[in-house]
C-alpha cells in the first residue's frame, strides 16, 4: 500500500509540472498586459515600459518562467500586485474559504446524493423512486448561480432569514451557527447539481449491483432488507460510485468560482476571477498550482481509497 | 418497512435543522448598528498607500483617511487649502511656495511639518530615495515635471518645477497627492499599503481581507471631528449582490447602482444621490484615412446618433448628452455656450452625400467593459443601428477591456474607423492634452488614436498649460472647446452621473463632482 501511494506521488509531479507551464504560457499569451490594466486611461506606451519594468516584466517569458518556477520551489509564490500582499498568505487566506464552501457542499452532494440514489433504486419505479428522479432532473437543469440569486432575493431581500452575501458579519463573534448562517444558501445552491449527477449515477451503480446473484442469495438467505441494500449492494455499487465522487470533487471546487461571485464569498474562486481581470500573473499562477495540487492530491486519496474498497484494483 | 422508518426518522432530522437554521438565521439580519456606517464598494482595495493605487474604488477609502496640501472646495473642481493653508505662485509659473497648517499630526502621533511633505515627493519622484522601493507608484507621472522639492522652514516648502504646468495644483488635490505619514512608511516598508497612516478625519482600524475595511473617527481632525463612529467598506464585485445586500439592510450605502437597479430604491426608505462629474464617453473617429478624414462625415455621426436614446433608454437616465470635449463639471473651464449636436438623420444623410461617402463601410470597436464605459455592448449596438439608417454600413468588432486598449491605444491606422472610449480625469488640461494634441499622436506616446489635428488646437492647449491664471486658463479651454466641436475628431456621446444609494438612517451625505467619496459630515442614527 505504502509502495502504490508513493507511487502516485510521484507521478503526480510531472502532472503539476505541465500545469506550471500551461498556466505560465496562458497568462503569457493573453493580450493585455498588467501594466495597461492598472495604468488605465493614463497607459501611455512610455508609463507602460517604466511599470513594467518596475514590476520585473522586462525579461524574456521563458527566463521568467523558470525565475518563477526555481522560487516557487523554494516556497516563495511571490507578490500580487493587484493586492500588495504575497501571493501564498493570499491564497491560502482563501483557501481556507473556499474549503469550507466547497467542502460543505461536497459532504452535501455525496451524503444526499448517494442516499436519494439507493432509495431510488431500492424503490425503482415506485413513488419515490419518481419524486426524486423528478427532483433531480430539476436540479441538474438550474444554472446555479441563477439559483443562488433566486434563493438571495427570496431568502434574505423577502424574508431576511439568511445574510445576503459575505462569509462572517461585519459586528459580532465568529462563532460557528454565525458561520452556518452564512454558509447555508451558498453551500446549497453550490450542491444542487453535484447532488443530481451523484444520485443519478448512484441509482444506475445499485440498480446493476441488486440484479446480481450474490443479491438474490443474500435475500434468500434471509437477510434483513436494510441490511442488503445498505449492507451488501452500496458497498458493492461504492466502486462505481467513488470516482464520480472524485469528479463531482473538481466539479464542486469549479462551481465555487460562480457561487462565490454570487455570494461574495472571500473564497479562491472569486480572487481568480479579479486577478485574471486586472492581469495579476503571479496570482493567477499561484493560485491556479495550489488549486490543481490539491485537486490532483483529491484524487490520489479517491484512488487509495477505491483501492482499499475494491481488492482487485492492483495496488 | 424497515426503508420507511429510516425515512421518517430522516425527515425528523432534517426538519429538525431546518428548524435550527431558521432559527439561527435570524440574529444574522439585524439592523446595522448606528454611527457606524456600512459602505458596499466595488472591489477589494490594493493597497491604502495613495501613492501606489489608481483605482476609484481605493481613493473612496483613501480620501477618508489622508489629506493632501489643497483639497477640491465641496461641490466643485477648484481647488481650496486643505494641509496647506495659503501658497504663492512665481511669476513666471515655476516655483510654488506653500505654508502648512501648523499643529497638525499623523495618526501615529508623528508631526505634519514641511520634512514629511518632502520625504512623500522624494518617495514617489526620486529613484533613489530609501523608500521608492515602496512602489511602484503608476501615477507619478502626474509630478513629473517637478524638479525639486525642499523645505525651506518647518511649515514653508517650495516645490520647482521644470517648466510651468497649470494642473500642478488640482493634480495636487487628487488621491496621488495626498500626505502619508514618513514615519509609519519607514516602520513597515511595503507593508504600508496595509498599515497606512494619514492625518485624515479617519484613523485606519482593520483590513480583513476580502471582507472589510474599518476606519474609525480620528477626534483630533484639525477640520472637526467626523460625527460618524466608524466606517465599514465592504467590498461587493458583484453588482446584483450589492443591490441585493443593500435591500436586505446589509449596508447603508452602495455606490455605483446598475442603472436598472435604481427603480429599486424608489421608496421612502432610501434615498438615491447623482452628481455629474468630470467624465465624457466618446468615439474616437479616425482622421487619417477612410470616410473620416472628411470633416463633413465625422459631422455626420455626430448627428446621426441618436444621444438623447443613448442616455435615457440605455442608461436609463445615469448620464447626460455630452456637447463637446470638456465635461460640464469642470464648470469654471466649460463653455456654456456650446449645444450638443442634435439629431437630425436628414442632416446627417446630406453631409454623407455631400462628402461622397454613401455605404462606406465602418468597423468599429466596442469594448465588454472597463472603467468610465458603462454600457459599451448595448450602446455600441444602439449607435450601429444610427450609423446604418443612415448609409454608414457599420460592422462591430468585440473585445475584452484590456485586449481593446491594445488595439485602441496605439492608433486605429489599417484597423478600424471608430472606437468607443471613456475618460475620467481631474483637470480640464488632462484629456484634450493627452488625446487631440498634434503632439499627442500615439507614435509621439499619447493617447490621440483617432490622428486628429489643428495647430490652432495645438496653440491652444500648449498656452492653457503654462498659463497660471485660471480666467486666462478657461478662456482659452473654452475657445479650444467651440473648435474641437466644430472639427468633431470625436462623437461626444454622454457625461456620466455618478450616483449612490443609502437607506433613510445616513443623513448629510452628498456625492461630489470628482467622484470622492467624502464622509466626514455623514451621520447615522
Amino acid at each position: 500500500m505504502g509502495r502504490y501511494i508513493l507511487k502516485r506521488l510521484v507521478s503526480a509531479v510531472p502532472v503539476l509540472l505541465g500545469i506550471t507551464v500551461i498556466v505560465f504560457a496562458i497568462m503569457a499569451m493573453i493580450p493585455g498586459d498588467p501594466a495597461t490594466a492598472i495604468l488605465g486611461s493614463y497607459a501611455t506606451p512610455e508609463n507602460v515600459e517604466k511599470l513594467n519594468r518596475d514590476l520585473g516584466l522586462d525579461k524574456p517569458a521563458v527566463q521568467r518562467y523558470f525565475i518563477w518556477l526555481w522560487n516557487m520551489v523554494q516556497g516563495d509564490f511571490g507578490r500580487s500586485f493587484s493586492l500588495n500582499r504575497p501571493v501564498l498568505e493570499e491564497v491560502l487566506d482563501r483557501f481556507g474559504a473556499t474549503l469550507v464552501l466547497a467542502g460543505t457542499s461536497f459532504v452535501l452532494c455525496s451524503v444526499i446524493g448517494v442516499a436519494a440514489g439507493v432509495v431510488s433504486a431500492a424503490r425503482q419505479y415506485g413513488l419515490a423512486d419518481k419524486a426524486i428522479t423528478f427532483a433531480v432532473l430539476l436540479g441538474i437543469s438550474i444554472p446555479s448561480f441563477f439559483l443562488g440569486m433566486m434563493m438571495i432575493l427570496i431568502f434574505a431581500v423577502q424574508l431576511r432569514w439568511f445574510p445576503a452575501s459575505g462569509m462572517w458579519p461585519i459586528y459580532g463573534d465568529r462563532t460557528l451557527p454565525v458561520l452556518v448562517t452564512h454558509l447555508t444558501m451558498p453551500a446549497l445552491a453550490l450542491a444542487v447539481v453535484a447532488t443530481g449527477v451523484v444520485a443519478r449515477l448512484s441509482r444506475s451503480a445499485m440498480l446493476e449491483v441488486l440484479r446480481q446473484d450474490y443479491i438474490r442469495t443474500a435475500r434468500a438467505k434471509g437477510v434483513p432488507e436494510r441490511g442488503v441494500i445498505w449492507r451488501h449492494a452500496l458497498r458493492a455499487a461504492m466502486v462505481s460510485i467513488l470516482p464520480v465522487l472524485g469528479i463531482q470533487a473538481g466539479f464542486v471546487l469549479s462551481g465555487a468560482v460562480y457561487i462565490e461571485m454570487v455570494f461574495q464569498w472571500p473564497g479562491v474562486g472569486r480572487m481568480l476571477v479579479d486577478a485574471i481581470l486586472k492581469r495579476d500573473i503571479l496570482l493567477v499562477q499561484g493560485g491556479v498550482v495550489l488549486v490543481a495540487a490539491c485537486y490532483v492530491m483529491f484524487n490520489i486519496v479517491v484512488d487509495v481509497a477505491q483501492s482499499l474498497l475494491d481488492p482487485r484494483i492492483k495496488t | 418497512m424497515h426503508l420507511l422508518t429510516w425515512t421518517r426518522r430522516g425527515l425528523l432530522a432534517t426538519g429538525t435543522a431546518l428548524a435550527l437554521s431558521f432559527g439561527l438565521g435570524l440574529p444574522a439580519t439585524a439592523q446595522t448598528p448606528p454611527g457606524v456606517l456600512i459602505v458596499g464598494q466595488i472591489a477589494e482595495p490594493k493597497a491604502l498607500d495613495p501613492a501606489a493605487v489608481t483605482a476609484v474604488n481605493d481613493f473612496r477609502i483613501l480620501m477618508n483617511v489622508y489629506d493632501g496640501l489643497v483639497r477640491y472646495k465641496s461641490g466643485t473642481l477648484e481647488v481650496e487649502p486643505a494641509l496647506a493653508t495659503a501658497w504663492e505662485i512665481s511669476e513666471d509659473g515655476t516655483e510654488y511656495t506653500f505654508t502648512l497648517r501648523e499643529g497638525v499630526t499623523f495618526h501615529d502621533g508623528s508631526p505634519f511639518n514641511a520634512e514629511a511633505v518632502v520625504f512623500n515627493f522624494e518617495r514617489m519622484l526620486n529613484e533613489d530615495h530609501s523608500y521608492h522601493d515602496t512602489g511602484p507608484f503608476p501615477l507619478a507621472f502626474f509630478f513629473s515635471s517637478v524638479s525639486s522639492v525642499e523645505a525651506v522652514d518647518d511649515l514653508t516648502v517650495k516645490f520647482t518645477l521644470s517648466e510651468p504646468y497649470a494642473p500642478f495644483l488640482s493634480n495636487l488635490a487628487y488621491p496621488t497627492g495626498l500626505i502619508v505619514s514618513p514615519a509609519a512608511v519607514e516602520q513597515h516598508g511595503a507593508d504600508f499599503g496595509r498599515n497606512p497612516s494619514g492625518t485624515g478625519a479617519f484613523t485606519f482600524a482593520e483590513w480583513r481581507s476580502n471582507e472589510a475595511v474599518v476606519v474609525e473617527a480620528n477626534p483630533d481632525y484639525w477640520d472637526g471631528a467626523p460625527e460618524l463612529q466608524a466606517v465599514v467598506f465592504r467590498p461587493i464585485t458583484d453588482a446584483n449582490t450589492r443591490t441585493a445586500e443593500m435591500l436586505a439592510g446589509g449596508i447603508d450605502m452602495m455606490v455605483e447602482v446598475p442603472p436598472v437597479a435604481l427603480s429599486q430604491f424608489q421608496d421612502d426608505a432610501f434615498q438615491v444621490f447623482e452628481q455629474a462629474g468630470p467624465h465624457v464617453w466618446f468615439l474616437i473617429l479616425n482622421a487619417k484615412e477612410g470616410p473620416f478624414a472628411d470633416k463633413r462625415v465625422r459631422q455626420a455621426a455626430n448627428y446621426a446618433i441618436n444621444k438623447e436614446a443613448l442616455v435615457n433608454d440605455v442608461l436609463e437616465g445615469t448620464a447626460e448628452v455630452a456637447a463637446g470635449p470638456t465635461p460640464p463639471a469642470f464648470a469654471w473651464a466649460y463653455n456654456e455656450a456650446l449645444e450638443p449636436y442634435p439629431y437630425d438623420p436628414e442632416k446627417a444623410k446630406e453631409l454623407i452625400a455631400e462628402a461622397g461617402a454613401e455605404g462606406a463601410e465602418l468597423t468599429f470597436y466596442v469594448t465588454e467593459g472597463g472603467s468610465g464605459m458603462l454600457d459599451p455592448v448595448a450602446m455600441g449596438t444602439a449607435i450601429q443601428a444610427d450609423l446604418n439608417a443612415v448609409g454608414l454600413d457599420t460592422t462591430i468588432e468585440t473585445y475584452e477591456w484590456n485586449t481593446f486598449l491594445g488595439q485602441v491605444n496605439p492608433g486605429l491606422e489599417g484597423k478600424a474607423d471608430m472606437a468607443e472610449m471613456a475618460w475620467m480625469t481631474n483637470d480640464p488640461d488632462t484629456l484634450p492634452f493627452l488625446a487631440l494634441r498634434t503632439d499627442a499622436w500615439p507614435d509621439k506616446g499619447g493617447f490621440n488614436s483617432g490622428y486628429y489635428s489643428n495647430p490652432e488646437v495645438d496653440e491652444l492647449l500648449e498656452k492653457a498649460r503654462v498659463a497660471t491664471d485660471q480666467d486666462e486658463r478657461a478662456a482659452l479651454y473654452k475657445q479650444m472647446q467651440e473648435i474641437v466641436q466644430e472639427d468633431a475628431p470625436w462623437v461626444f456621446v454622454a457625461n456620466w452621473k455618478q450616483n449612490a444609494v443609502t437607506n433613510d438612517r445616513v443623513e448629510g451625505f452628498e456625492l461630489q463632482p470628482s467622484f470622492f467619496l467624502l464622509l466626514d459630515d455623514v451621520s447615522k442614527d
